[in-house]
């Protein structure tokens, strides 16, 4: 079971993609785990022969239990990091679970009207079952009487073992609250924060941003948080101290950008999975990544290596109406980045005074790791970088 | 442009919103109430959403008449005159 993020420390194993014989390579999805983020597609690192799977489908287990083992030139090795010293005994029993592919409240709304959403066709991304997919079928069905389940009882009293498999493969607002306070909590107390502002003039950059966007078609056009990213990635070359991690009273720099998207869920808290290598792609790859990761967030299919690996985390509170937002770094990454909305101020720029398009970014930063003129460094690179977005 | 037609669009548009908001209660959605702000879209939803239109009915919405998509009803209006 793979740690998904700081703040896990069990995973439910919802479904195998693979079972004993199955080839995998590198990066494949061989699991879905359900945690309290959401349903985590679960990728392998190493390729080979999956030898046996240890972990049945709907139970739970710790960070760190082996899965599943794979054979690679004959060998059995472990297929996730970790001792099968770990292995704990299941805590709740095993019950087979058909591939289901629908959202949160599709999955709610199904339960509640007795629909089985395997049976449905799913219009969403992926072919993901939405609630208005389930809706339809309702409409089509005309089912008696709702079996209402509410969700406070479930959460309430655990799930007698019959109904484990049949529990919300949604997202657990109160455990992910819980997850939130405690990463959170860790990172006041652990992590000597200290904040930067700086206000850029995106005159410029949205100018480029709207010729370039008038010229592509609606599946190309890209959003100023995907400039907003790449600028970021490219000015932490600059500034290395900002990019990684601290473990173990060691700062461990990463020379990749794996950047961490803090997005809102409408359902209550947050999440910030990373886009990978954004110092290695156009900010076209970045708009197509960002975009796929938001849509992908929504319907709760995040993969293992998006949840656990950002390097740096970037916030965007612009569609909220905020105007700054100084975060609160997310342990064991060193620094976060926020922009807020870009507002139209009037501003003096070579003696005139004018009104321009302004965002105001900001740096969190871990003091045990980097100084105050350092962030400031990175600050003035983010704006150097977005004079010419031609060159991102 | 007959009512069977702006009933598929409708539904069109509610299908497009489902899949960028598939928590959000479409039912009982306001065909006046502004849909950014009643269904909580962030800019990338939005383009998620006009894109979805455009998979749907070829309809390729410009950035500068986004404004326009602003209710169900004003997505409606905009998409059957500019359907193609």
């Amino acid at each position: 079971m793979p740690s998904l993020g700081a703040d896990m420390d069990a995973g439910t194993l919802v479904e195998w993609h693979v079972g004993p014989g199955t080839v995998v390579k590198r990066g494949d999805v061989v699991a879905l785990v359900e945690t309290d983020k959401g349903i985590v597609e679960v990728e392998i690192w190493e390729s080979g022969t999956i030898d046996a799977v240890l972990v049945a489908p709907g139970t739970k287990v710790p960070v760190g239990t082996v899965l599943a083992t794979t054979r690679a030139d004959g060998a059995p090795t472990p297929a996730t990091a970790a001792p099968p010293a770990v292995l704990n005994p299941p805590v709740s029993p095993a019950a087979p679970h058909a591939e289901v592919r629908a959202s949160p409240a599709a999955k709610q709304l199904a339960r509640e009207q007795g629909i089985d959403v395997t049976k449905l066709h799913g219009t969403g991304p992926h072919d993901t079952v939405t609630r208005a997919d389930v809706e339809r079928a309702v409409g089509a069905t005309a089912t008696g009487a709702p079996a209402t389940s509410p969700e406070h009882e479930r959460m309430q009293a655990p799930p007698p073992p019959a109904a484990a498999a049949e529990r919300p493969s949604g997202i657990d607002t109160a455990g992910m609250r819980r997850a939130i306070a405690a990463a959170m909590a860790r990172s006041k107390r652990e992590i000597p924060h200290y904040y930067l502002s700086a206000d850029i003039d995106l005159a410029a950059t949205i100018a480029w941003l709207e010729g370039d966007n008038a010229r592509r078609p609606v599946t190309e056009r890209i959003l100023l948080a995907a400039l907003l990213l790449k600028a970021t990635a490219s000015a932490i070359r600059e500034v290395p101290e900002i990019n990684g991690h601290f473990v173990d009273g060691v700062f461990r720099p990463s020379s990749a950008a794996h950047l961490g998207v803090a997005i809102s869920l409408r359902q209550g808290g947050l999440i910030a999975p990373a886009i990978h290598d954004v110092q290695d792609k156009s900010v076209a790859e970045v708009q197509i990544a960002l975009r796929d990761l938001v849509a992908r967030t929504r319907v709760g299919r995040l993969r293992s290596s998006e949840m656990s690996d950002p390097t740096l985390t970037v916030t965007n509170l612009g569609d909220q109406g905020v105007e700054s937002v100084f975060g609160v770094i997310y342990p064991p990454q060193v620094a976060l980045v926020g922009f807020g909305r870009v507002v139209e101020r009037p501003w003096a720029s070579g003696g005139m005074l004018g009104v321009r398009p302004i965002v105001t970014a900001t740096l969190s930063a871990d003091h045990r790791v980097s100084d105050g003129h350092r962030g400031g460094v990175f600050l003035a690179a983010v704006n150097r970088l977005l004079q010419r977005p031609e060159e991102l | 442009m007959s009512t069977i037609n702006r009933d598929a669009v409708r539904q069109t548009i509610l299908d497009a919103l489902s899949s960028v908001a598939p928590e959000a209660d479409l039912a009982s959605l306001d065909p006046k109430a502004a849909l950014r702000e009643t269904l909580d879209l962030d800019s990338m939803d939005f383009l998620n959403f006009v894109i979805a239109l455009h998979k749907a009915l070829g309809t390729d919405v410009p950035e500068r008449d986004y404004a326009k998509l602003a209710t169900l009803e004003s997505c409606v209006e905009y998409l059957v005159t500019h359907g193609r």
